[in-house]
C-alpha cells in the first residue's frame, strides 16, 4: 500500500445555509493521478479552496506529507510542495511569460529581499522557468505579453508555473477548461508524462481525459463523497451513474 | 539606438539638462525666484517619486504620505529648536523616524485593501496631523521657525541657495535611481507581481504582506528625507506640511506625470507646481480651473504624461 | 456629573450627525461603488446655502428648507454632468476625481461667500435651555438636532428596508444588470440615490452650522471622521454606521472633554496640558487602529461585497 501524500478527513464547511463540504474523507497516494469529478455545484472548487488554503474549513484535517496543513496559509503550502493551477486563469497579465514564470521559480529561490541587483537577469531564476516553459511546449512565447496570449496559451502558462514551484504535489482544477480538440489532445498527452513525474490532483470536467488519465477517482454530489475507486469501479457504480443520470451525462460514462 | 531615441527619453534628456543647468541660468540672469520655485519643485517631485513606489508600482493608494513629509520635517526642527542642528544626526534620525512611523501605520493598514486602505491611510495622516496642532512647545498650529538650516561641519553650506538647490537635485536623482533599482530587483518583481494578481503571488509561495510592509516603510523614509528638505528649504515647520490635501497634491503629481513610470511623479511635481505658478498670476481662484482640470485628466489621459509621451512614441 | 451628561448627549448628537454623513457615504459606496471624496463639499453647501436663505427670507425654517433643497439639486447636477462617468472606473479614479471636486468646491464657495465664514443665527425658540431629564438643562437646539436625526434615521430604514424604491435601492447593489433588465431606469435610480446621499450630507451640515458656523474646508475635517466611522462599522453596512457613530461620538466628545483633567491625576500640569490634546484628538483613531488589529472587515461588515 503506496503511503498517502495527501490526506483528508472530515472536511466540513458550510457558507450560511450551503453545504459546501460535507465531511470529506479521501487520500491521496504518491505517484498517482487522482481525479475528483461530480456534477455541478458539487463542492469541487469548495473543496480545491481548501486544499490550497484560501478557504478555511469548519472541521476536519488536512495531512500533507504527514505534516497537518489545515491552518497553514496559501504561500506556506506552496513552499511545502503543493502546486495549484487555477480553473479561471490567473496570471500576471502585463508581464511577459517569461516573467511569470520565473516569478513562481523566484518564490522557492531563497528570500526576495534583493534590493540592487537586476532579476531579470538571474540566471537562477530564468533557466528553470524556460525548462519549465519548454515541458509545456511554450519555450518560443517566452517574451509575449501574457494579455495578448490566446486562452490555450495561458492554460498552458498556467501548468508552467505550477511546474516551476518544484513541487510534490500538483492541484490542477480543470487544466482543460475552455479548450478546443486539438488544444484538448495536446494538454491531454502533457498531463501523462507529467503523470510519470508528478502526483496529481485533478479535477476535471472532461470525462475522456479523466478516464484515460486517472488511478483512481472519487465522486463528489453536494459536498459528499459518495464513491472513490479504479475507473472501472466508479464507471460500473450505481450511485455514480445516478448522480450523473440528471445531468445526462449518465451517456458519458458508456462511451468513455 | 533606435529604441533609446524616443520621446519620452528625449523629454527627459531635456528635462535634466535644464534643471542641472538652471543655477546658471538664474546667476546670469539674476533669478532667483526661479530658483526658490525649482527647489520646491524638486523637493516635491521626490515626495511624489517615494509615493509612485508604493502607489504606481505596488498598487497602494495611500492618501496620507505627506504625513511623513511632517514627520521627517518635525524631527528636524524639533532637534533645531532644542539646540541641535548638526545634519548628521538630524537627517539619520528623521529617516529612522518616518520609517518607524511607516512600520506601524503600514502594519495596520495594509491588511486592507482598496477603498478601505485609501481611507485608512487617510485616517492615520490627520491623526498625525492633529498631533503635530497640538504639540504647543513646537508651535502647534502657527508652526515653528528654524533658526539655521542643517549644519554639516562646515563641508556642505545649505544657506547657500545654489548649494542648497544641487544637494535637492542629487537627492532627487538618487531617489529615482533607487526607485528604477529597486523595481527591478526581486523585491520589485514581487511588489509589482502582488499589484497584478495578489492572489497569484500567494499561490506560488510569497507572503506578499511582508513584502508589501517593507515597501511602504521604504517610500516612508524616503519621503521623510524629502520632509527634512522642505524644512530646511522654508526653515519653518507646521502641520500644514503634512494636511491631507498636500497628500492629495502628491498623488495628483503621480497620477499626472504618468504613474508605474520613473520618471513620471517628478514630470507630474513640474507639470502641476508650473501649472499652479502660472493659473495663480491669472487668478486667485485657480483653483476652480485645477479641480476640474483634475477630472478631466482622470476621465480622459490616465496614463498622465509620461502615457502621451509613449503613446508618441509608438504612433 | 451635570457636565458628565451633558457631554454625553454632546457625543450623542455629534454621533448622528457623523451618522447622517456616514450613512450618505455608505448608500453611494454600497450601490454605485464609488468612493465620494467631495460629500464633504456637499456638507459645506448645505450650510452656506441654509445660511444664506435665512438670511434672505429672515426665517430659520425657510432657510434650512431652501438649504437642503439647494444641495439636493447641485448634488444631483454634479452626478448627472461629472460623477456619472466614474461608475464602474477604479477607485483610484473617483479619489482623483471627487479630490478634484473638493479643491473646486471651495474655491466656488471662497469666490461667492469670501473667505470668513458664514454664521446661522438661531431664531429664539431654538435658543435657549429646556430640561431633558428632571433638573438637567441642555441646549434645546442641540436636543432637536438629536430629534430630527433619529427621526431622519428611522426614515432611511424605512425607505431602504420597507418600501418598493428601498428594494430597488437593495436590488441594485447586489445585480445591476438584472435591475435595469426588469425596466428599472438605472440611471435614473443612481441620480436619486447620489441625491438622498447629497441631502443627508447636507441636512448635517445644515444642523451643524448654527454650532460652528458654515466654513471652507469643514466638510473635510468631517468626512475623514465619517470614514473612521465606516471603518469601525463596516463598509456597506448601515446598521454599523449607526453603532459606530455612536461610538466615535461618544468616545471623540467625552474624550476630549475629560481626558486632559483625567491626565492630571497621573501627570504634571505642563505634561498634561501638552498631552491632554494632544491624546483625545488621537483617540478616535486609536480606537479605529484597535479594530483594524481585532476585525479588519469592521464590526458589522455587509454580508455581500
Amino acid at each position: 500500500m503506496a503511503e498517502s501524500l495527501l490526506r483528508i478527513e472530515g472536511l466540513s464547511k458550510r457558507f450560511g445555509g450551503v453545504i459546501g463540504s460535507d465531511n470529506i474523507a479521501l487520500d491521496v497516494r504518491a505517484g498517482e493521478l487522482h481525479a475528483i469529478i461530480g456534477p455541478n455545484g458539487a463542492g469541487k472548487t469548495t473543496l480545491i479552496s481548501q486544499l490550497a488554503g484560501e478557504v478555511t474549513p469548519d472541521s476536519g484535517r488536512i495531512e500533507f506529507g504527514g505534516t497537518d496543513i489545515t491552518a497553514l496559509p496559501a504561500w506556506q503550502r506552496s513552499m511545502l510542495g503543493l502546486a495549484r493551477s487555477f480553473q479561471i486563469t490567473s496570471l500576471f497579465p502585463e508581464f511577459t511569460v517569461l516573467d511569470n514564470v520565473a516569478l513562481a521559480v523566484q518564490a522557492h529561490a531563497g528570500h526576495s529581499f534583493r534590493f540592487w541587483s537586476n532579476a531579470r537577469s538571474e540566471t537562477e531564476l530564468r533557466e528553470p522557468a524556460r525548462t519549465a516553459l519548454a515541458r509545456v511546449g511554450m519555450a518560443g512565447r517566452a517574451d509575449a505579453i501574457v494579455s495578448r496570449l490566446s486562452h490555450g496559451e495561458h492554460r498552458q502558462i498556467e501548468l508552467a508555473m505550477a511546474l516551476a514551484t518544484r513541487p510534490r504535489l500538483l492541484l490542477l482544477d480543470e487544466p482543460m477548461a475552455g479548450l478546443g480538440p486539438e488544444e484538448s489532445g495536446r494538454m491531454l498527452a502533457l498531463l501523462r508524462e507529467l503523470k510519470r513525474e508528478y502526483t496529481i490532483v485533478l479535477v476535471e470536467h472532461d470525462m475522456e481525459a479523466v478516464f484515460a488519465l486517472a488511478d483512481r477517482i472519487t465522486v463528489l454530489v453536494y459536498g459528499r463523497v459518495i464513491a472513490t475507486g479504479g475507473p472501472e469501479a466508479i464507471r460500473a457504480n450505481a450511485q455514480v451513474r445516478q448522480a450523473y443520470l440528471g445531468e445526462g451525462d449518465a451517456a458519458v460514462l458508456n462511451h468513455v | 539606438m533606435n529604441k533609446l531615441l524616443t520621446a519620452r527619453n528625449g523629454f527627459v534628456a531635456v528635462l535634466v539638462a535644464f534643471l542641472l543647468a538652471l543655477p546658471l541660468y538664474t546667476a546670469m540672469t539674476g533669478n532667483s525666484f526661479l530658483l526658490t520655485l525649482f527647489t520646491r519643485i524638486l523637493i516635491l517631485a521626490m515626495a511624489a517619486t517615494s509615493l509612485n513606489l508604493i502607489m504606481g508600482f505596488g498598487g497602494m493608494v495611500s492618501f496620507g504620505h505627506a504625513a511623513y513629509l511632517g514627520v521627517g520635517g518635525y524631527v528636524v526642527g524639533i532637534l533645531a529648536y532644542e539646540g541641535v542642528s548638526s545634519g548628521f544626526l538630524q537627517w539619520p534620525l528623521a529617516i529612522a523616524v518616518s520609517a518607524l512611523f511607516a512600520l506601524v501605520i503600514g502594519a495596520l493598514s495594509l491588511r486592507t485593501r482598496g477603498v478601505y486602505f485609501i481611507m485608512i491611510t487617510l485616517a492615520f495622516a490627520q491623526m498625525i496631523y492633529y498631533v503635530g496642532v497640538s504639540l504647543n512647545r513646537y508651535g502647534a498650529d502657527d508652526g515653528l521657525t528654524i533658526q539655521r538650516r542643517s549644519q554639516f561641519a562646515g563641508l556642505l553650506d545649505l544657506s547657500n541657495r545654489t548649494i542648497f538647490y544641487y544637494v535637492c537635485l542629487a537627492l532627487l536623482f538618487g531617489t529615482i535611481y533607487l526607485v528604477w533599482r529597486l523595481i527591478n530587483s526581486r523585491f520589485g518583481l514581487v511588489i509589482q507581481g502582488a499589484r497584478s494578481n495578489d492572489r497569484r503571488m500567494r499561490s506560488i509561495g510569497f507572503p506578499a504582506f511582508r513584502y508589501r510592509l517593507v515597501c511602504f516603510v521604504i517610500a516612508g523614509a524616503m519621503c521623510g528625507l524629502a520632509g527634512v528638505l522642505l524644512a530646511n528649504f522654508t526653515n519653518f515647520i507646521s502641520p500644514a506640511m503634512m494636511h491631507w490635501t498636500r497628500s492629495g497634491d502628491l498623488i495628483v503629481m503621480v497620477v499626472l506625470g504618468g504613474m508605474g513610470s520613473v520618471f513620471g511623479p517628478a514630470i507630474g511635481a513640474i507639470a502641476l507646481l508650473l501649472l499652479e505658478e502660472s493659473l495663480s498670476r491669472f487668478t486667485e481662484y485657480w483653483q476652480i480651473i485645477l479641480g476640474p482640470l483634475l477630472l478631466a485628466v482622470v476621465l480622459f489621459a490616465r496614463g498622465g504624461i509620461d502615457g502621451v509621451l509613449a503613446r508618441i512614441g509608438r504612433g | 456629573m451635570l457636565l458628565f451628561i451633558e457631554q454625553c448627549l454632546n457625543g450623542l448628537q455629534f454621533g448622528l450627525l457623523l451618522f447622517l454623513l456616514a450613512a450618505g457615504l455608505t448608500l453611494v459606496f454600497g450601490i454605485m461603488d464609488l468612493v465620494n471624496l467631495a460629500h464633504g463639499s456637499l456638507y459645506m453647501l448645505g450650510a452656506y446655502f441654509a445660511a444664506t436663505f435665512a438670511a434672505l427670507t429672515d426665517s430659520f425654517l425657510l432657510g434650512i428648507l431652501l438649504g437642503l433643497a439647494a444641495t439636493l439639486v447641485v448634488g444631483m447636477t454634479v452626478e448627472v454632468v461629472a460623477l456619472r462617468r466614474l461608475y464602474g472606473r477604479d477607485h483610484l479614479d473617483h479619489v482623483l476625481g471627487t479630490f478634484g471636486l473638493i479643491l473646486f468646491f471651495n474655491e466656488v464657495v471662497r469666490f461667492f461667500w469670501g473667505p470668513a465664514g458664514l454664521n446661522l443665527p438661531l431664531p429664539s425658540w431654538l435658543n435657549r435651555s429646556i430640561e431633558v431629564l428632571p433638573g438637567v438643562p441642555y441646549s434645546a437646539y442641540r436636543f432637536s438636532i438629536i430629534v430630527v436625526a433619529l427621526v431622519v434615521a428611522f426614515l432611511l430604514y424605512v425607505v431602504v428596508m420597507r418600501t418598493r424604491i428601498g428594494m430597488l435601492i437593495r436590488a441594485g447593489a447586489s445585480n445591476r444588470e438584472m435591475v435595469s433588465a426588469l425596466g428599472v431606469n438605472i440611471q435614473l435610480l443612481y441620480t436619486l440615490v447620489f441625491g438622498l446621499g447629497a441631502a443627508l450630507a447636507g441636512l448635517a451640515g445644515i444642523m451643524q452650522a448654527p454650532i460652528l458656523t458654515a466654513q471652507i474646508g469643514m466638510g473635510e475635517n468631517i468626512l475623514i471622521l465619517a470614514f473612521v466611522v465606516i471603518i469601525i462599522g463596516g463598509i456597506g453596512s448601515i446598521r454599523g454606521a449607526l453603532v459606530a457613530s455612536m461610538f466615535v461620538g461618544l468616545v471623540d466628545t467625552v474624550g476630549r472633554a475629560f481626558l486632559p483633567d483625567l491626565l492630571k491625576l497621573f501627570l504634571t500640569p505642563a505634561a498634561a496640558s501638552t498631552a491632554g490634546p494632544a491624546l483625545s484628538s488621537m483617540l478616535i483613531y486609536v480606537l479605529m487602529a484597535i479594530v483594524l488589529v481585532v476585525r479588519p472587515e469592521g464590526l458589522f461588515p455587509a454580508a455581500r461585497r
